[in-house]
């Protein structure tokens, strides 16, 4: 029971560092980008890619990840994202749905479609046992990591003047123009660490959520669920979410393993029906 | 001009309304040998009508139009498998239970953004897949509904049975079509249809000249459900096999896509787009089958990018916006 509620919060945080940058393109710029998880896969594969061919160890490859998927995002927001921003959602919906279909055969054709497997290092291989709860020791370094990037992320954003810079352009692009914020770099650099903790997220998980080509669309749906649960005006909103689903999701796969997916996309509705704008949405916020 | 003459203006039949309609009776004359491809074509148009009537006409970004696709679909075909195995009777039932979902799932699409009603359509799509692929003694789960047969299509010329060539297969799809496309027709050239287009343009401001906008989402929500229940009825009728893919994303995404070629909002987009895709799709499958969908997310990119509004008006490609 303690075990599955572990292994719930382990996944929800795991959920939260994935999808947190899609809260951000949400909230800032108002712009549907189902090709999240594309980002999310690059860092997978990055990972994957350097401990089984080139031998690199585990932990030198997180931050690589982190850094090739920023930098993904970072060529990938002025050169095509940008002028995404004034159009339709439904030309936002098209395009990112585009940008994930070149992303699954990319892969599929450099990689192959099989599923890519991890071995982690020994020190992470095993589970404690205390008292009576088992508690893996990769969940655990799961929960220690996201957690110290939440804390790291929630720093960022309310004590520093870049932080108040980005809520200030969350909150009203044009105004925050007008006093002379240069919006555009604010979101460059917001939009690659986004893709870059998606990136990180994605090496992170690689071993718990299993890798293959289909992964962007696979979770798509899931990073869409916290984003529009949580709501995208606050940090602590994604992240309460991202917790909900990852618990609901491993005890509904548990308890009830016949009704599966349904539980979390029930809810999910349901939710959306009471609450349109997301369970923490700020009173007056959203558009 | 008065406002019930300009309606009338606009309803009138133009030249091309005739000549499609004339062109895909002749298809079917004039083509015997593409029958097959011919019937998808049309059972992916109608589709595409279906979603036109709520992207185009009332404005709601759906990414799970699959849902009632694939309902039409595995209704027709456990309706053949376990109760009767007429075609037009199974139609019916079809149409029927697609309409009492899309009523069910139009009141929870009235509230929210568009965020929020792209995720309980996408939802809901991925709620029946789940259910399709659970409920494995009724749908066969992963390996799809198979042993369907289908009972000869009854005609005033006699009964006809569904054959290889598939031209039985094609004159109903056809027939289908068209009814389903005079009805729509009639639908958006009514008081109704223009109702919705302004509710489409600016729901607050067409809420306070006195519409009653959720009663029309209803409505025409549930109508289109109903139509891309037929569509989804009509591959299971002709192809007597309804598989897990019925409900798939791919789907809802494709139809978002062939209506987008062919231009929305007016009502014959579809069926454009639905001849020009999957005419691409032959062609590009046929050079390298595996990575279509590479080629599929190119297109999109590059439509978006350059305007997916100038796809249909070949005249502004050299004017500069």
């Amino acid at each position: 029971m303690l075990t599955l509620l572990f292994d719930g919060i382990a996944y929800g945080m795991l959920l939260f560092v994935l999808a947190v940058g899609l809260a951000v393109t949400l909230g800032l710029m108002n712009f549907i980008n189902l090709a999240h998880g594309a980002f999310a896969m690059a860092g997978g594969y990055i990972t994957v890619l350097l401990m089984n061919r080139l031998g690199v160890p585990f932990l030198v490859c997180l931050p690589l990840a982190f850094l090739g998927a920023a930098l993904l995002g970072a060529l990938l927001e002025p050169l095509l994202y940008r002028r995404m921003y004034a159009k339709p959602h439904l030309d936002q919906v098209l395009f990112s749905i585009g940008l994930v279909f070149i992303a699954i055969t990319a892969v599929d054709y450099v990689v192959g479609s099989m599923q890519q497997n991890i071995t982690l290092p020994g020190w992470l291989q095993g589970r404690f046992d205390i008292s009576w709860v088992g508690v893996g020791k990769y969940r655990l370094f799961i929960i220690v990591v996201c957690a110290l990037l939440t804390l790291a992320l929630q720093a960022v954003l309310t004590r520093t003047r870049f932080g108040a810079q980005l809520r200030a352009s969350v909150d009203d692009p044009r105004v925050a123009g007008g006093l002379g914020l240069n919006v555009n770099r604010i979101f460059l650099l917001t939009f690659a660490v986004g893709s870059g903790l998606a990136g990180l997220g994605g090496a992170l998980g690689a071993e718990v959520l299993g890798l293959d080509p289909s992964f962007p669309l696979k979770f798509m749906i899931y990073f869409l669920i916290v984003c529009s649960v949580g709501g995208t005006t606050t940090i602590t909103g994604p992240l309460l979410a991202a917790l909900l689903l990852g618990i609901a999701d491993v005890a509904g796969k548990y308890y009830v393993p016949k009704l599966g997916a349904f539980i979390v996309y029930t809810l999910m509705i349901v939710i959306l029906m009471l609450r349109p704008q997301g369970l923490f949405a700020r009173a007056g916020g959203g558009k | 001009m008065s406002a019930a003459a300009g309606l009338k203006h606009d309803a009138r039949w133009r030249w091309w309304e005739g000549a499609l309609l004339l062109a895909l009776v002749l298809s079917w004359l004039l083509l015997p040998g593409q029958a097959l491809l011919l019937n998808e074509i049309a059972i992916l148009a109608l589709f595409a009508v279906s979603l036109d009537l709520i992207l185009g006409y009332a404005g709601i970004v759906s990414l799970g139009h699959a849902a009632f696709f694939g309902l039409g679909a595995y209704a027709a075909a456990l309706f053949a498998k376990l109760v009767m195995p007429d075609p037009w009777v199974g139609m019916v039932v079809a149409v029927a239970l697609t309409a009492a979902l899309g009523a069910v799932c139009s009141l929870l699409i009235l509230r929210g953004s568009d965020l929020t009603r792209l995720m309980v359509t996408l939802g809901i799509a991925s709620i029946l897949y789940e259910l399709a692929n659970k409920l494995d003694w009724l749908t066969g789960g992963a390996d799809g509904l198979q042993g369907v047969a289908m009972g000869p299509l009854r005609t005033p010329f006699g009964a006809l049975d569904f054959d290889l060539s598939g031209r039985t297969a094609y004159a109903y799809t056809l027939l289908v079509l068209i009814v389903c496309l005079l009805l729509a027709r009639r639908l958006v050239h009514s008081p109704f249809g223009f109702s919705l287009q302004a509710l489409r343009d600016n729901r607050l401001r067409a809420a306070s000249i006195g519409l009653s906008v959720n009663a029309r989402l209803v409505a025409v929500y549930t109508v289109a459900a109903a139509i891309a229940g037929a569509a989804g009825a009509l591959l299971a009728q002709t192809s007597g096999f309804a598989s897990l893919d019925v409900f798939d994303f791919h789907r809802s995404a494709e139809v978002l896509l062939v209506l987008v070629i062919g231009g929305t909002g007016y009502l014959y987009g579809g069926i454009f787009g639905a001849i020009v895709f999957k005419l691409l799709h032959d062609a590009v499958s046929a050079w390298t089958p595996q990575y279509w969908n590479f080629w599929l997310g190119v297109f999109l990119v590059v439509l978006v990018m350059v305007g997916r509004e100038k796809l249909i008006r070949p005249r502004t490609w050299f004017k500069r916006s």
